[in-house]
């Protein structure tokens, strides 16, 4: 595609087309709607973290007035599958069904009620007879693959459906290997050497909407599910799978929903929709706060080790990451957060010789899921820290270090063809790149080179500090994500856009608008988005892997351009100019321009096609697949106080700079990176899932679990550096979760520079701060074990 | 039981559970503006104004309002003719999801109806407690400045602020 530059609607910042009306209230959420005769659903969850249902008697259950229906395993389908919400067929094993006669974490599913009342369903819970046999947990993820290890999967048939290592008998979820060159042989030669292993923590993405899923079957006796989800398209044909029903009995409707940052990627829709499918009525169900916490999804732990192996200039001669997460009860993204921890931070920094290792492994906990950043959170971590420690042995600025090692525009990385999701990847050489920029603007912006090392050797017992890191990630999976639009004219030279994708609240929908707009030419009033709908929309992947304004968008550019096309067919007829002279025309904001200054109308356009002369619906489709996943990049600084007395951190200050291409939205744009990067503070400093010795979450409410608010907020610094990427509509690529993944990294640095001391396991509690300041062993992974409750 | 209360300007009879929240009662009755979070009064999706004062109604029976005047998003504007706080708020791009716009409208404009003219820790003071997962609450603190000059030259133009 040609430069299409000057923009007229891209780059601009409109106002977000739903903005008003969730402002004002409007009934616009899943559960704004009520539908007559609706049942209440809730579920009865194990309390234990491993054990089989020898006997389950929903008989009292069933007695009480008000229920209306009460399933156990014994009365749904027996379908393994994948809640995963992927593409098909999924990189996630199938090792999960509606209901099981095995419990395997504290919060899985044991029964569901549908009763009048949500009074009553609740009532009715403590009516259902179980007994158990309870069953050793595996509890420590370092442990799950021990012989003789508790085997969490030992249903016989749990299986990968693509051709990729999965044994359940040793509680492996998934398993990925590459090596590039001779890493160890490098390593051995290389005159500096740096060590580093760090863990991540669980944590919960917590929208503030919780999952909300309504089904009723319509008067043709179709499911209709209203549901918070990310992924439509996959939740119409995973439910359909463990419901046994076609596909095209199903249609998934995606209202305005309260956020999902990769929690509402989980197609957990199935059990209501068998709930209505069983009783013929409407069926609402709604997670608790603490059910969201717990029994929805969370971040795969992890440990990562990464070792650097560099020459004296700094050049990276071998790079090496050996990476363990813990998936939890269920391989839900096991496998592809995995490979993501090598494929999202490995191509950063070219180097001949690389070698990366990743299992994810069983264990009776809450179970890991899709979450913003998806493996790069847990990678960036341990190669940014890698990274600063290595600019120290070298003795260079770690902003330099960075400088003269990432990858440029032109480069290519062997990275990227060995390692996709799942599968190999995808050759590719990165078309944009404007990271020195982001250095550059980053530093200035947070005073780096008068703020670092300032108080390293002060007496100060409130100590400042500095840190930074570089960032990548991709946009969209390449030849894997698809995405596809439709436009169609209206009488008034208004264009119906409509959608597979899927806004959470991103603003995709405006930003879908604003792409279809700039490639027709017309302002952004005269198109009206309607999105994520399976039975009106065309196919979306879905909200995931940063894929919407970089690929749906594309979709939606060449949709544009081909209804353009058809606009200025029938403006030539109307202007009497032969079909040659159409690429004379030219399109502004909702006319057609000839070459002699005369104006067609959009809205004379549409009345002729409609009505007049040859009539035709103006109308296109288009899909979009990529091959390629451009990354974005970012560089971040932080800096924090850290109070040497009290070991208590306080993030002062946070620049974000980040090459996202061209920002379609800027305000949207900064928008992600403002969100990103204060969920990923918060994740650093407070945000901790906690169990105790039985596997049971000790703080599952915000209350217990602490996420930022505003009186939290350190000040913020948002920079976006433009680039143009050829291969993304408009030089766009993505920006929503690159920021996500800085603060860990950024932090821990800052907090080296401040006191001198490395943290390796977030977050960095004034408790860790403060054993890691007197040289005492913190906390390890899973701290929370160690200090349960009993 | 009956609840009876001033809600958004109208006074209502409302028929309620003895034991219901204010946040069933309300979105029962069609408020839906009045958003489920936590239902432990940690997140501020449910807020609404209880003579004034913002308040969790996820932790407040149906009851303990009876004979107050009740205030929720619907009763601040519409799309139509929008309160300056949602416009502020959709200038600013402080809205991705929406999810807890409705309660923060409600205490910004609890903040501002005691002072006009705030700074921005008055602000992060007065939106402390109401969640957001999305923004970095950055572009809520700037809509509410912005809002607040906005009312501020209202009422100098003699408009009367709402």
């Amino acid at each position: 595609m040609s430069d299409p530059r000057p923009f007229r609607t891209v780059g601009t910042s409109p106002r977000k087309v739903d903005a008003l009306g969730m402002a004002a209230g409007a009934a616009a959420y899943v559960d704004d709607v009520a539908i007559s005769g609706m049942l209440h659903a809730k579920f009865l969850w194990s309390p234990h973290a491993h054990a089989r249902i020898t006997r389950i008697d929903a008989s009292r259950a069933r007695a009480l007035p008000g229920v209306v229906c009460v399933l156990t395993h014994h009365d749904v389908p027996r379908i393994l599958h994948t809640t995963a919400g992927q593409g098909y067929p999924e990189p996630s094993p199938y090792d999960t069904l509606m209901l099981d006669s095995k419990v395997r974490y504290v919060g899985d599913r044991v029964a569901a009620v549908a009763a009048e009342t949500r009074a009553i369903a609740e009532e009715a819970l403590g009516l259902i007879d179980v007994e158990y046999e309870v069953l050793p947990p595996v509890l420590d993820m370092e442990r799950a693959m021990d012989p003789g290890a508790p085997v969490i999967h030992d249903e016989p048939d749990a299986r990968a459906v693509i051709p990729v290592p999965y044994e359940p008998q040793r509680n492996l979820a998934g398993h990925v290997d590459m090596q590039i060159g001779d890493p160890e042989k490098a390593f051995a030669a290389a005159p500096v050497q740096v060590d580093v292993t760090c863990h991540t923590h669980y944590g919960q993405h917590t929208p503030i909407e919780p999952h909300v899923t309504i089904c009723w079957l319509d008067a043709d006796n179709r499911l209709i599910i209203r549901t918070s989800t990310q992924v439509p398209f996959h939740v119409r044909r995973i439910v359909a799978q463990s419901c046994d029903i076609p596909v095209r009995r199903i249609r998934v409707i995606k209202p305005r929903i309260g956020g999902g940052f990769g929690v509402k990627q989980e197609v957990l829709e199935d059990l209501v929709a068998m709930l209505a499918l069983k009783t013929g009525r409407p069926v609402k169900h709604e997670y608790t706060r603490a059910e969201e916490f717990v029994s929805s999804r969370t971040r795969h732990p992890s440990r990562v080790r990464v070792r650097l192996g560099l020459e004296a200039d700094g050049k990276p001669v071998a790079i090496d990451l050996d990476v363990l997460t813990n998936t939890g009860a269920y391989g839900s993204h096991a496998l592809t957060v995995a490979c993501n921890c090598g494929s999202k931070t490995l191509p950063l920094y070219p180097c001949p010789n690389v070698g990366f290792r990743a299992d994810s492994v069983y264990t009776n906990l809450p179970v890991g899921g899709a979450y913003r950043g998806y493996g790069a959170t847990q990678a960036a971590f341990p190669m940014e820290v890698a990274m600063d420690i290595a600019a120290e042995r070298l003795g260079v600025d770690p902003v330099e270090l960075r400088r003269k090692i990432h990858i440029r525009e032109g480069q290519g990385s062997d990275v990227f063809r060995a390692l996709g999701e799942g599968k190999a990847g995808v050759v590719q050489k990165i078309g944009s790149c404007k990271l020195d920029e982001c250095l550059d603007r980053g530093a200035v912006a947070i005073g780096w080179s008068e703020k670092r090392g300032r108080d390293r050797h002060s007496p100060k017992l409130v100590k400042l500090g500095v840190g930074m890191c570089a960032l990548m990630q991709g946009s969209s999976i390449p030849e894997i994500d698809m995405g596809a639009a439709s436009l169609k004219m209206n009488d008034d030279g208004s264009f119906n856009l409509l959608v597979g994708a899927t806004d959470l609240g991103t603003g995709s929908d405006t930003v879908l608008a604003q792409i279809a707009a700039e490639a027709l030419g017309v302002s952004l009033d005269h198109v009206i988005v309607y999105s994520s709908d399976t039975d009106l929309t065309p196919f979306d992947v879905g909200a995931y892997a940063s894929s919407t304004t970089y690929l749906s968008g594309e979709a939606v550019r060449k949709a544009a351009v081909i209804v353009r096309g058809q606009v200025l067919q029938v403006a030539a007829e109307i202007l009497g100019l032969p079909p040659g002279d159409v690429d004379q025309l030219r399109t502004e904001a909702g006319e057609v321009i000839a070459p002699d200054a005369r104006r067609v109308t959009f809205a004379q356009v549409a009345l002729r096609s409609l009505y007049d002369a040859d009539q035709h619906q103006i109308a296109s489709f288009a899909s979009h697949i990529s091959h390629a996943s451009p990354p974005p990049f970012a560089a971040h600084f932080a800096e924090v106080e850290v109070d040497t007395e009290t070991g208590f951190c306080r993030v002062v200050k946070y620049v974000a700079a980040v090459d996202c291409g061209t920002a379609i939205n800027p305000k949207l744009a900064e928008g992600q990176t403002e969100g990103a990067v204060l969920n990923g503070i918060s994740y650093a400093l407070t945000e901790e899932l906690l169990f105790d010795q039985a596997g049971r979450c000790r703080n599952p409410s915000f209350g217990h679990y602490k996420i930022f608010s505003t009186r939290d907020l350190p000040e913020m610094v948002t920079i976006h550096v433009p680039s143009y990427e050829p291969t993304g509509p408009y030089g766009a690529k993505s920006v929503s979760e690159i920021s996500i993944n800085g603060p860990l990294p950024a932090i821990a640095n800052a907090i080296y520079d401040a006191i001198g001391v490395r943290l390796f396991q977030p977050p960095f509690t004034p408790e860790r701060i403060l054993a890691a300041l007197k040289g005492v062993a913190p906390p390890s992974q899973p701290p929370s074990l160690k200090n349960g409750s009993r | 039981m009956k609840l009876t209360a001033t809600i958004n300007g109208v006074r209502r009879t409302l028929e309620v559970a003895p034991r219901a929240l204010l946040i069933d009662a309300l979105r029962d009755a069609g408020y839906t503006s009045v958003k489920r979070g936590c239902e432990t009064g940690d997140c501020g999706a449910c807020t609404v104004l209880v003579d004034g004062v913002p308040l969790a109604s996820c932790v407040v029976f149906a009851g303990q309002v009876e004979g107050r005047v009740l205030t929720t998003v619907e009763g601040l504007g519409t799309p139509d003719r929008p309160h300056p706080l949602m416009e502020a708020m959709v200038d600013a791009g402080a809205v991705q999801c929406g999810f807890c716009t409705p309660g923060m409208i409600l205490s910004a404009k609890a903040l501002l109806d005691e002072n006009p003219d705030p700074t921005a820790a008055d602000v992060k003071d007065a939106l402390d407690g109401h969640l957001c997962r999305c923004t970095g609450y950055v572009k809520q603190i700037e809509a509410v400045l912005d809002a607040a000059a906005r009312l501020r030259t209202r009422a100098a133009a003699g408009g009367g602020a709402r």
